[in-house]
């Protein structure tokens, strides 16, 4: 879908991308991370030429990025900027609809499409006549999601889409947004630099340091790297706690039991991690209930399950 | 609240201008009191027909500066050109510090007298805050609003009546404003070269040492520049 062959850029003295090369594919969600500086958003921004690159070849749909008119290539792809940006003067609803206006949508299709992205976001509808400086900032960049995917694109790059959000609203913001992206098929580039953000939604991480990918590889791969100095300090000693976040109990295949002690608050749609948590309170095994089962979880089936991702 | 001040201040400018202009007589009562008149020449032109070439001369002249300025700006806007922008600001500079009187004087020669050489000469002073204003306030539309609207795909001329210029939109005015303001005082000068306005009485009058003349031709010209000021302010 989205192919870079050795792409550079340099601004001025700047070198922000030496040598990238990044096949990514349709439907796929490919997070970036990274250092402040470390060249995310200028990855980000040549695939939509936001920036020229100075050597190197982008292809997008199997067509370098050249053969396309820039505004044209810019509309089939959607964009979230670092900072939101919206438009200060236009309402919730303009904002989201500009590009639909520049196409001369009908205004019930207008209507539509916009209640349908703000539902998808889970933004009130009463919303479309606020304007920005009403929004939190967290419901600002959620209207910055909604525009743009006005139009339906599918490829979608977002440049930390999610940073202002507190971690509550942050963690159901990205949940959704992996539903969202399952259901639609977007093949979605993604900048962050909070490790588990990039855990929880990517299909692939690249680990970016001084304009190079260092690592590009599944979440659960990234668990063997601790050999690699830079990698493991960037990704933190806890990486592999870290990636239980990933995985429901459901993943791990518990048995099911009909003798108990007590029951914990869990259910299979819980997080390894949170599962984890209890175990830490227990001397042996834990129980839960979910929908009238009966299920067993102990520290020998969370590390049975990482043996077995480690080498899948 | 804010909005009712204007509403009356403008309302009582508005009055104050009309009664001036016709019912003089009223006013000239109580300011012969303080001052003697000579009456000594007989009035040409009424007050009412030298207000109104007063407004067309501003009007029309404001009305090309800002076709003018604002084509400049937009131009330097949508070519992005930093290069550009400079030359447009330094040509509306040099607009700006040629005397009024200079340009009048110098296009006499080639226009003949009358209003066009004034309406000339105050069209080339009113682009200059136009143009700087509007663009500034074009330069001030945060960098990350330029960049989404870049990114959405807008079109250079999408982003320019989508996002620009709306947000542009008070600096524009205030430029609006400074022009028309500077223009209502600065056409009294064309009176030396045959143009209309209430110039044409302000120089009478000095000639005539008559000072309720003088008055009588100025006030207007205040109330009227008091007038614009208020009326082309966004809020
Ligand atoms: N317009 C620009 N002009 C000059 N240098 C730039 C410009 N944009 C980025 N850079 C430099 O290029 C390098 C990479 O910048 P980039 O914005 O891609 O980093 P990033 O990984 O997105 O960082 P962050 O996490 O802070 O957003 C940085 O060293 C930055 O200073
Ligand atoms: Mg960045």
């Amino acid at each position: 879908m989205i192919q870079l062959r050795n792409v550079t850029k340099k601004y001025d003295k700047q070198e922000a991308l030496r040598g990238i090369d990044l096949n990514i594919n349709e439907g796929e969600c490919i997070v970036l991370i990274g250092p402040s500086g470390c060249g995310k958003s200028s990855l980000l921004k040549s695939i939509n030429r936001m920036i020229d690159i100075d050597s190197g070849e982008i292809r997008v749909f199997n067509q370098s990025i050249e053969s396309y008119r820039v505004e044209e290539l810019r509309r089939k792809i959607g964009y979230c900027i670092q900072g939101v940006g919206l438009f200060p003067h236009l309402s919730v609803k303009e904002n989201i609809a500009i590009v639909l206006r520049v196409l001369k949508w009908k205004e019930e299709d207008i209507d539509q499409r916009v209640n349908e992205l703000l539902s998808m976001t889970e933004l009130p509808l009463s919303y479309i006549n606020k304007r920005p400086h009403e929004l939190s900032g967290g419901e600002a960049q959620r209207v910055g999601v909604c525009r743009a995917l006005a139009t339906n694109p599918s490829i979608l790059l977002m440049d930390e889409p999610f940073g202002a959000l507190d971690p509550l609203t942050r963690e159901k913001v990205q949940l959704a947004f992996k539903e969202i992206q399952k259901k639609l098929h977007k093949t979605v580039v993604f900048v962050t630099h909070d490790v588990e953000e990039a855990i929880l939604l990517a299909d692939r991480i690249a680990l970016m340091q001084e304009g190079k990918i260092l690592h590009l590889d599944t979440p659960n791969k990234f668990m063997n790297l601790d050999k690699n100095e830079y990698g493991s300090d960037f990704l933190g000693k806890d990486y592999s706690l870290r990636l239980l976040k990933r995985f429901t109990l459901a993943d791990l295949n518990l048995k099911e039991v009909r003798s108990f002690n007590s029951l914990v608050n869990l259910s299979l749609g819980s997080s390894v991690k949170d599962g984890l948590s209890y175990c830490l309170n227990a001397e042996q095994s834990i129980y839960f209930n979910d929908n009238n089962h009966i299920y067993e979880l102990s520290y020998n089936d969370i590390y049975n399950f990482m043996q077995r991702i480690n080498h899948e | 609240m804010n909005r009712i001040l204007k509403n009356r201040v403008t309302l009582i400018y508005t009055l104050l201008f009309l009664v001036w202009i016709f019912q003089f007589d009223w006013i000239k009562e109580t300011l012969l009191f303080f001052l003697d008149s000579k009456n000594t020449i007989v009035q040409r032109s009424s007050l009412f027909e030298l207000a109104y070439q007063h407004s067309y001369i501003v009007l029309l002249s404001t009305t090309l500066s800002i076709l003018i300025g604002l084509s400049l700006a937009i131009w330097v806007r949508l070519s992005r050109s930093e290069e550009l922008k400079q030359i447009v600001l330094q040509f509306s500079t040099i607009g700006e510090t040629l005397p009024t009187a200079a340009i009048i004087a110098l296009s006499v020669p080639m226009i003949g007298y009358g209003n066009v050489p004034l309406v000339l000469a105050l069209c080339i002073y009113g682009i200059l805050p136009i143009v700087r204003n509007t663009i500034v306030g074009l330069n001030t539309i945060p960098s990350e609003v330029q960049e989404a609207a870049q990114g959405l795909g807008l079109t250079r001329l999408e982003q320019l009546i989508r996002i620009d210029l709306p947000l542009a939109l008070p600096a524009i005015l205030t430029g609006i404003r400074i022009a028309t303001v500077i223009n209502v005082s600065a056409a009294t000068i064309g009176a030396t070269v045959g143009a209309g306005g209430f110039g044409v009485m302000i120089i009478a009058g000095i000639r005539t040492y008559d000072t309720l003349m003088i008055i009588q031709a100025s006030v207007p010209v205040i109330v009227m520049a008091l007038w614009f000021d208020r009326v082309l302010r966004a809020n």
